[in-house]
């Protein structure tokens, strides 16, 4: 399993002495300030990905920018590697401790420092919650658009660490194009001020490079996130089809038709059907797959966004459009979205969430495929995602305490993700690529795009201490990697076209 | 869907050999699309290397919202393509000249007046190949919107001015032109403008355009036609065509003309530099245009008062900075980002800053 660090193919680093290291950062933080208990540090041994696990040397905890200052600058004289981590709900394993690293908790900046009506921002820590933000300012008519289904626990330095999504960035944008400024401490204590006040910055757009970058390049000690106004009212039509390809089609022809929905979901049967168990939404158990639309703006183009998108699935085949007749049935239809993940218990006692993107057209070819890789691997495969923006969620269904299933979800989940670069896709819509995807970033990048990462990464920090073995593969990693999946000079999915 | 026109020509490989050849003499390289923009930005003395018979566009679906056309494709021509599918490019990008190129469009990261309703360029770059200094072609980025495997070293190139590579394609997100536009002109001064214009981008409204000439308040709406109606009746002027927007934003207003012209970047929320002189207000207080006898040290700080930035769009004599100079820690994580694109350091050279 990945969550095993291999010094041949891994960055590697030379040996501290821990108990020197714990001095030298003790002088540095507040007397609360360390964990160095190997009961302590167990909470922080892995993320949203519990399957993989790892123990850090030492759990900082700063409260201040300049104690961030201080500690990277003892793991930079040090050569000690360091793991940034924010509320810990990242899916890809972004916050696995790597061996002996100091793991860098924001968890305590967690203050809201302002927020501006006038220039509709926000400036928060980055510990600060997600939906926190969007609740501390609901009272002046505005909100913070990205909301990954984890917004309640997640925070916004984990955001701009994975360029995070949600269900309404279709209309509303990802975290890169809903942030104003950002300070960061670079590895070597310098703090940075990316982005600015104004629409644009000089210079290169670094703080566009810095989003996503997944604790790599620098860590997070402030952001200013840009608010939108709260839409007047918002409408969910709950769409069913007999025939999953149908879904996809009408999909599809939405987006053509001009409509930009502020969410559009879908879910396949064992989806619809663990969810529908789960929190009673009302959802037709019998549809092959469900949409879930929803529009939101003034009362006119409301009505008139609605009858669009009714004409164009009808034409697509829907045997069922429901419109939520008031404010509560629109939350239920989108509660049992929002509890599928949950809901996967039902179906099994452990699910892999994978993350793949692909061109919307290629939707109903995609998921038959996934269809068959999964036979193939004699597993169960739930579809619960994105439509909108092509963004899969397929769910791989296991028992890890049945010998070989884990091995065979991780295989399983690889091969979709190979099959979403082969339909002209990407392996990590929204949730990183982390430590999960290393090998998969093999067969996204050719080697010169990989060497290109490695020397962005060496920019800003040459010794390769952040976040180490994580989103950028080493090019031993990927030798090996490719070697292993070229099977008699045949690449994978060769029925498929290509893009 | 094929899209591919006579003039189309993949000349890729041509402009790889020239990079390879640049870096291993360490010949300096100026890249041209339609040399629409050479006033912008500094002087680069360099062999010129022409992209614009890059040309064509490669893919486009308008339902995946996403088109891919090589560098040197005229932008007029992208425009008209979408319109024919009801699309657009919703920086509306300013076009100085027919001959003007997509590739120069990402590079100089320039958005027209739908720029604070809608994003600007880096927000709809999903992907592009660009050569790196070794002549290597490198796809970063793709074509779909949510994508977060590697660095998004794809929105480093909108703006970047061609130092980190030549940008051989790009793919852009498209977005659906919309229904119904209307225009409407308020006589007012700046500072009634601006408490209009707060209570308007507070809550959710088809506003598309909002431009200060000095004299009248000119906004465009653009949405559904119920919701473009209500905003023009809401707003209480008169629906008409004071203003063209194609003119406002390819830079063919009158200020446009002089000859020492000041981009001014600000925070629309804090109060406005006063440095006397001719302006426009642009970006519903965002951006402003300014022709004044103020000294470049008088401008840079004024703006940086409140929180903005300076550009001396046209006009900076030999030598003078054209963008507001970046601290030295900053400036040097520039330079070794060059390095990491462009280790010998060939393309554009000194074009946003010296040494750059």
């Amino acid at each position: 399993m990945l969550d095993h660090f291999d010094p041949a193919i891994d960055p590697v680093f030379k040996a501290h002495n821990r108990s020197a290291l714990i001095q030298r950062l003790a002088a540095v933080l507040p007397h609360d300030g360390l964990v160095t208990s190997v009961e302590g540090m167990r909470v922080y041994e892995s993320d949203g990905l519990a399957a993989y696990r790892g123990l850090a040397g030492v759990v900082a905890l700063p409260r201040t920018t300049a104690q961030v200052v201080d500690v990277l600058k003892v793991c930079s004289a040090a050569g000690v590697p360091v793991v940034a981590r924010g509320a810990g709900t990242g899916l890809s394993g972004g916050a696995l401790p790597y061996p002996d690293c100091v793991l860098l908790s924001l968890s305590r900046f967690d203050k809201i420092l302002a927020i501006d009506a006038e220039a509709r921002t926000a400036t928060v820590q980055p510990g600060v919650r997600n939906l926190a933000i969007s609740e501390a300012v609901a009272h002046l008519g505005l909100f913070y658009a990205p909301d990954p289904s984890s917004q309640l626990a997640c925070s916004i330095g984990g955001n701009v660490a994975e360029n995070a999504g949600g269900v309404h960035c279709l209309k509303y944008g990802l975290t890169v194009h809903n942030l104003q400024s950002m300070e960061v401490v670079t590895i070597d204590g310098e703090v940075l001020r990316l982005g600015g006040e104004a629409l644009d910055a000089p210079g290169f757009d670094l703080m566009a490079l810095m989003t996503g970058s997944e604790g790599l390049l620098g860590v997070v000690t402030e952001v200013t996130v840009k608010l939108l106004p709260l839409p007047e009212h918002a409408r969910v039509l709950l769409i069913a089809f007999a025939d999953l390809r149908h879904a996809g089609e009408a999909v599809a022809a939405i987006i053509a038709g001009g409509i930009i929905p502020a969410g559009l979901e879908m879910m396949d049967r064992p989806a619809l059907r663990a969810a529908e168990a789960h929190v009673h939404a009302g959802y037709p158990v019998d549809a092959a797959a469900i949409l879930l639309c929803e529009i939101d703006g003034a009362p006119g183009e409301i009505e008139d966004g609605l009858r669009r998108v009714s004409d164009i699935c009808a034409k697509a085949g829907a045997t069922e459009i429901r419109l939520a007749g008031d404010e509560a049935e629109r939350l239920l239809f989108w509660a049992g979205r929002k509890g599928a993940f949950p809901a996967m218990g039902r179906l099994a006692p452990d699910y892999y969430c994978i993350d793949g993107t692909i061109p919307r057209r290629r939707l109903p070819d995609v998921l038959e495929e996934i269809e068959r890789l999964a036979d193939v691997h004699a597993l169960k495969v739930a579809n619960v995602f994105h439509a909108g923006d092509g963004n899969l969620h397929p769910l791989i269904l296991y028992d890890a305490s049945v010998e070989g299933e884990m091995d065979r979800a991780e295989a399983l989940g690889g091969a979709i993700l190979e099959l979403c670069v082969a339909v002209g896709g990407t392996i990590t819509g929204e949730h990183g690529v982390g430590r999960e995807k290393i090998n998969q970033m093999c067969s996204q990048f050719t080697t010169p795009e990989i060497a290109l990462f490695s020397g962005i990464k060496a920019a800003f920090d040459p010794a390769g201490l952040l976040n180490p073995g994580k989103a950028i593969p080493t090019l031993a990693r990927c030798a090996e990697y490719g070697a292993m999946h070229v099977h008699g000079g045949k690449r994978a999915f060769e029925h498929l076209d290509r893009f | 869907m094929s899209t591919s026109t006579a003039s189309d020509a993949d000349i890729s490989g041509v402009l790889a050999n020239r990079v390879r050849e640049a870096t291993a003499r360490r010949t300096p390289l100026r890249i041209v699309g339609g040399d629409t923009k050479r006033f912008y930005g500094r002087q680069v003395d360099g062999e010129a290397l022409n992209v614009a018979a890059h040309r064509g566009v490669m893919s486009y679906d308008p339902s995946e919202l996403v088109i891919t056309a090589r560098a040197g494709t005229p932008v007029l021509e992208i425009v008209a393509l979408l319109a024919g599918h009801g699309q657009m490019l919703a920086f509306e990008p300013p076009v100085f000249g027919a001959a003007s190129t997509i590739g120069g469009v990402v590079a100089a990261g320039l958005a027209g007046p739908r720029r604070p309703f809608a994003g600007a360029v880096r927000d709809f770059v999903l992907g592009v190949t660009v050569l790196d200094g070794r002549g290597d072609a490198l796809r970063l980025g793709g074509t779909v919107f949510k994508n977060v495997a590697g660095f998004d070293g794809f929105r480093l190139m909108a703006g970047a001015h061609g130092c980190l590579g030549v940008l051989l394609d790009v793919s852009l997100r498209v977005s659906p032109k919309p229904v119904a536009e209307q225009s409407v002109t308020v006589a007012e001064d700046w500072p009634a403008s601006r408490t209009r214009l707060g209570g308007l981008m507070g809550r959710q409204t088809p506003l598309s355009a909002a431009m200060h000439d000095g004299k009248l308040l000119h906004l465009r709406f653009s949405g559904s036609n119920a919701g473009v109606e209500r905003a023009v009746l809401d707003c209480g002027g008169q629906s008409n065509t004071a203003i063209d927007w194609e003119d406002a934003r390819d830079f063919m207003l009158p200020i446009f003309t002089r000859e020492r012209l000041w981009r001014l970047s600000i925070p629309h929320a804090r109060p406005m530099p006063d440095l006397g002189g001719e302006r426009v207000i642009d970006w519903a207080g965002s951006q402003l245009w300014l022709s004044t006898d103020a000294s470049a040290t008088e401008v840079r700080t004024a703006c940086a008062r409140v929180g903005g930035h300076a550009t001396l769009f046209r006009g900076a004599q030999p030598g003078e900075e054209v963008f507001t100079p970046l601290a030295p820690p900053l400036l040097a994580l520039h330079k070794r980002i060059k390095a990491a694109f462009d280790p010998a350091g060939v393309f554009n050279p000194g074009r946003m800053y010296e040494g750059l």
